[in-house]
Formats: structure tokens, sequence, C-alpha cells
């Protein structure tokens, strides 16, 4: 069984986009959204929801004002600055317990709180694992590690060939949690100034972490400049541009009707989005 | 003034809206604009600021002193994030999960643990074409945004309009970027994936009790839902760009829509008027 991770850096280059298409293409697979904080895979693949689990993880320090001394220790030592006149501000908190650990008149409590939930759901296209991280909370990257642990044993259980994951933008934590032991990260871009920087550092994240890459140019015509220099670029890190996608409002049609735009209409697009599956399936 | 650029999808059109905004603002008075999508940071790439400082943030992580060290394990019992541990007669140290609390350090019995910067990525501060500019870059392969936000807001004057440019998503980073701004601009495209984001950044900037407006880029594609949203939540549209090749291709080249179309000026004026109006109605409101 085989992960590939599909990644951009910059937001909006298309990920989820591709994520349907080859929900649509691929034969034997489970599919994962790890873009917890604003999940989106689901508007392309009108899941129903077979099981729900809440994911309890952040924790949140309280004061119990009757027990509280006033002595300040607490506000002194929170490295977050999380604690002003002797109330926790709930959003600066990390939950690292230090002030639960040395409160002198043991008036601090560490409390649980519920961080998101998870889900596991069927598609016309196969499984699917998605999650919902709670609005304003921490620990995206756990709840990340948490959908691919459910996709694989799903996997594993069915005997799939393959794990597709949608993956969150940036190259911080969630990114990390995405990528980390996956087989494969394909890369989209686009021909832009903004595009092209965040690709490089999203490549050198793959590299610091043994991942190999794949990189697809998606409205590759918007900028046929920017995207030699791309193609360029990619040769000299070694890198292989798999696949070059024109722009077409098709595209955006596809999406506003809930469709993977494989399944949508035949045309330019649909081809190279077809023949990029191909080529990533065989590399897996 | 703070307004802070959110949009929960990314690539909706954030940095055009930040740097166009500062460029116009500038013709009016002080202007600040701070990029704290620092995972991915793209105001320089249009703003071609000069820098003229560099500060490294780092995050204090344990760093043990195994001659001291009686191996009690208390550090890994009292560490949230598991970024210590005692296997026998040995302490390991990963200090890419280390939040940097300092917990261990501080609970040691035998004084053997001390805390050690680790670099986690650099604020740059400069300026361009009359703004002040400050951005954050989290180095390759760390995890943890906040605390280089954390330090890019550091820099906030507030004796003019300070923009901020806030990474997508609507996660830690993003409420560390948007919290303390007066005001919150949604930038979001007529689609069921910019609809669907922006109705949890909406969730998210009500958390924070900040008032908020709506940026519509790229109308002209999709369809009409955002506008429906907008109109049951009460949230006012303030701006919307039409899609069109000819912004697509100065954003592509890094140009900012006012530099490339400097008829765009007057609209961004009036963007920053009406959130002005909010603004002050909104104080005058609480005085009240």
């Amino acid at each position: 069984m085989k992960e590939v991770v599909v990644l951009s850096g910059k937001g909006g280059t298309g990920k989820t986009s591709l994520v349907g298409s080859f929900a649509a293409l691929a034969q034997s697979k489970v599919l994962a959204d790890c873009d917890v904080d604003a999940a989106d895979l689901h508007l392309l693949l009108s899941p129903s929801v077979k099981e729900k689990h809440e994911f309890w993880s952040e924790q949140v320090a309280i004061i119990d004002e009757e027990k509280c001394t006033q002595c300040g220790l607490c506000q002194d030592e929170c490295h977050f600055n999380a604690i002003n006149d002797f109330r926790v501000d709930p959003i600066s908190c990390e939950g690292c317990g230090f002030c639960f650990q040395i409160c002198p008149a043991e008036a601090i409590m560490m409390k649980e709180s519920l961080s998101g939930h998870w889900f596991i759901s069927d598609t016309k296209y196969g499984p699917l694992v998605h999650a919902r991280l709670g609005i304003a909370q921490e620990n995206s990257g756990k709840l990340v590690a948490l959908v691919r642990q459910q996709a694989k044993l799903i996997a594993e259980k069915q005997g799939a060939d393959y794990i597709v994951s949608d993956g969150p933008p940036g190259i911080g934590c969630p990114v990390i949690s995405s990528l980390s032991g996956a087989s494969l990260a394909l890369l989209v871009t686009e021909p832009t100034l903004s595009g092209m920087h965040d690709l490089e550092r999203v490549l050198s994240v793959c590299h610091h972490f043994g991942v190999l890459s794949l990189v697809c140019i998606n409205k590759y015509d918007l900028n046929e400049d920017n995207t030699h220099q791309i193609e360029s670029y990619c040769t000299n890190r070694g890198v292989e541009v798999a696949s070059k996608i024109p722009f077409d409002n098709v595209v955006t049609e596809a999406l506003v009707q809930g469709l993977p735009i494989v399944e949508y209409c035949q045309g330019k697009v649909t081809d190279e989005i077809e023949s990029l599956w191909h080529h990533v399936s065989h590399m897996l | 003034m703070i307004i802070s650029i959110a949009s929960g999808k990314g690539g909706t059109g954030k940095t055009l809206v930040a740097t166009s905004l500062a460029l116009t603002l500038k013709d009016r008075g002080k202007v600040q604009l701070l990029d704290c999508d620092v995972e991915e940071p793209n105001d320089h790439i249009f703003m071609k600021p000069t820098i003229s400082h560099s500060e490294v943030v780092s995050v204090p992580v344990p760093k043990v002193d195994e001659d001291k060290c009686t191996y009690c394990g208390i550090c890994a019992e009292v560490c949230a994030y598991n970024a210590i541990a005692v296997p026998g007669k040995r302490v390991l140290v990963f200090p890419e999960l280390c939040h940097g609390c300092g917990a261990c350090a501080y609970l040691c019995p035998e004084k053997a643990i001390s805390e050690e910067a680790k670099e986690i990525g650099v604020v740059e501060t400069g300026h361009s074409d009359g703004i002040a500019f400050v951005h954050g870059k989290l180095s390759i392969g760390e995890a943890m945004a906040p605390p280089i936000i954390r330090k890019v807001k550091a820099q906030a004057n507030n004796d003019g309009t300070v923009i901020i440019d806030v990474p997508p998503g609507t996660s830690c980073p993003v409420v560390e970027a948007i919290k303390d701004s007066d005001f919150c601009l949604m930038v979001t495209e007529p689609t069921p994936f910019g609809l669907n984001d922006l109705a949890l950044a909406v969730e998210t900037v009500r958390t924070l009790d900040i008032p908020c407006g709506v940026v519509l880029n790229r109308v002209g594609v999709g369809d009409g839902k955002v506008e429906k949203y907008c109109q049951e939540e009460k949230i006012p549209i303030l701006l919307t760009i039409p899609l069109d090749i000819k912004i697509a291709h100065l954003y592509s080249r890094g140009i900012t829509l006012v530099a490339g179309m400097p008829q765009w000026k007057e609209s961004f004026f009036k963007l920053f008027d009406k959130i002005g109006e909010i603004v002050h109605e909104r104080s005058r409101g609480t005085e009240r």
C-alpha cells in the first residue's frame, strides 16, 4: 500500500480539484483530507458519514479563584504570557501544564477540551477519512496524524493499493504531519512568482524529510515564461515536472456542480489529469 | 488602526489586497505592512523591500547536563508534548516537539536542565516605497509558526495604519495573526470552496470578537452563494474584484494591482473609508 500526498506551499493552486479527480480515476484506494482546518474535499465527493468521532486533545489551564493566593508565580513563569490578573487567556494558553505543576496553592487545574471531530465516510469513489478542527484550536498536526492513521487502517483492512491525501497549504506543523513517511509528494504550483517562491520552500521541506517529489504546473499557460522558469528550476534540482495543466474555466464550473473535473467533462484538462494519475500510480 | 487580511482558503487574493491597500494608503499617512504568513510569505515579492534589520527567532529548548542528571524522569513526566524521554540511563530530547514552556528546566530537582535557544526562523524589517515593511520566515523543517508571528506583530507601530497579511486556514497561526486587530477583511472567491472556508474564517473572527467584512475576488466565475451567505450573516461585501486575465497576469509577474492598474486606487480608498466607518461606529457603540 502506497501513499501519495498532494501539497503546494501556496494555497489555491488546485490541490483539492486534483485529488477529487484522482478519487474518480484511481481504482483501489482510500482518500484522506489532511487539510483539517479548511477541509474542502468533501464538497467534491458527496460523502455519507458512517462514523463520527470526537477529537479531544487540547488542554487549557483554569485557575480556581477561591484557592488562588495571588502569589503571581504562574504569571511570572508562563512562557506564553497567557496569565494576566490571575486569569488564563485560553487562546494564548498552550496547555503545557507548567503553572499547574508549580502552583503552591494547588489552585490550577488542566482541563481537556474538545478540539474537533473526525469522520469516516463512504463516497461513490471509496472510503474517505476527513476531519474538522474546532475553531481557533491548536494541534492540527495531531489531528492530521490521526486522519492518516485511520486511512491506513482502512486501506490495510480492505487491501487497498493507494492512499490519496489532500494536504494543507504552507510548510509548518500540519504539512510536516501530512508528509512524513509518505511514499510520494505531488506538488501543485502555478506560474506566478508567488507560486514559484512557495514551491521552492515546500520542495525543500520534502527534501528535508526525504520524501520523493513530483511537480505539476497548473494553469501553465497563464504565464509561459514563468512556466519555463519552473521547468528549468526543477531540472536543476533533479525533480520531474510530471504535468502541465492548462487554464480553463471548466475547472470552476465542475466545482460549482460539486463534481471532480474528470467526471464533469472531457477535454484537455481531463486528459492531462488522467495521464498525470497514470504516471503517479506507476511511480508509487 | 490594525486591519488584518484573512481568508480561510488559500489563493483567494490576500496578498493582492494587502499590498494594494498598503500602497494606496501611503498617500494619506503612515502605513506599515506586516506579512504574518510566515510559512509562505509573498508580500516581499510584490513590495521588493530594502531590508535594514534581521532578527533570528528562537524558542528555548532543554539542554541536559548528564553529569548532574540522575535519570529520575521527572522532566519526561511533566512534559505535555513528549519532547523529552528518559528510557533507562539516557535522556532523549526531541527539539521539534518542544514548545519551549520551560517546565522541565524549572522542575528538574538536580538543576541539570538549562534552556538553549533553537533557531526556528527570522524576522526582517525594512521599507518599500514609503511603507514600513516587516515579514517573518519559518525555517525549512520547522513546525511552529506562532512564535515568529508574535515577533512580527511586536514590530507594529500604533501611530498609523497597520496591515497584517494573515496565513490561510483557521487554526493557531491564524488566531495569532488576527487577534488584537480592529478589523478583519476576509478575501474570498464565489465558489463552493471559497464559501465553505469563508464560513469557517467568519467563525474564527467572531470567536475573537473582531468586526469583519468581505472582499469578493474573481467575480464572474462560480455562483452567487457567497453573496447570499453574506446577506444572511449580515457581513458587508466591501469590494468586488472581477475575474480578469489582466489582473492575473500582473499578479503572476509580481506586480501589485494598484501599480499595474492605478485606477484601482480609488476603490481601495473607498474600501478603507468603509472599514473606518465600521470601526468608528463600533467604538461609539462600546462607549455607549
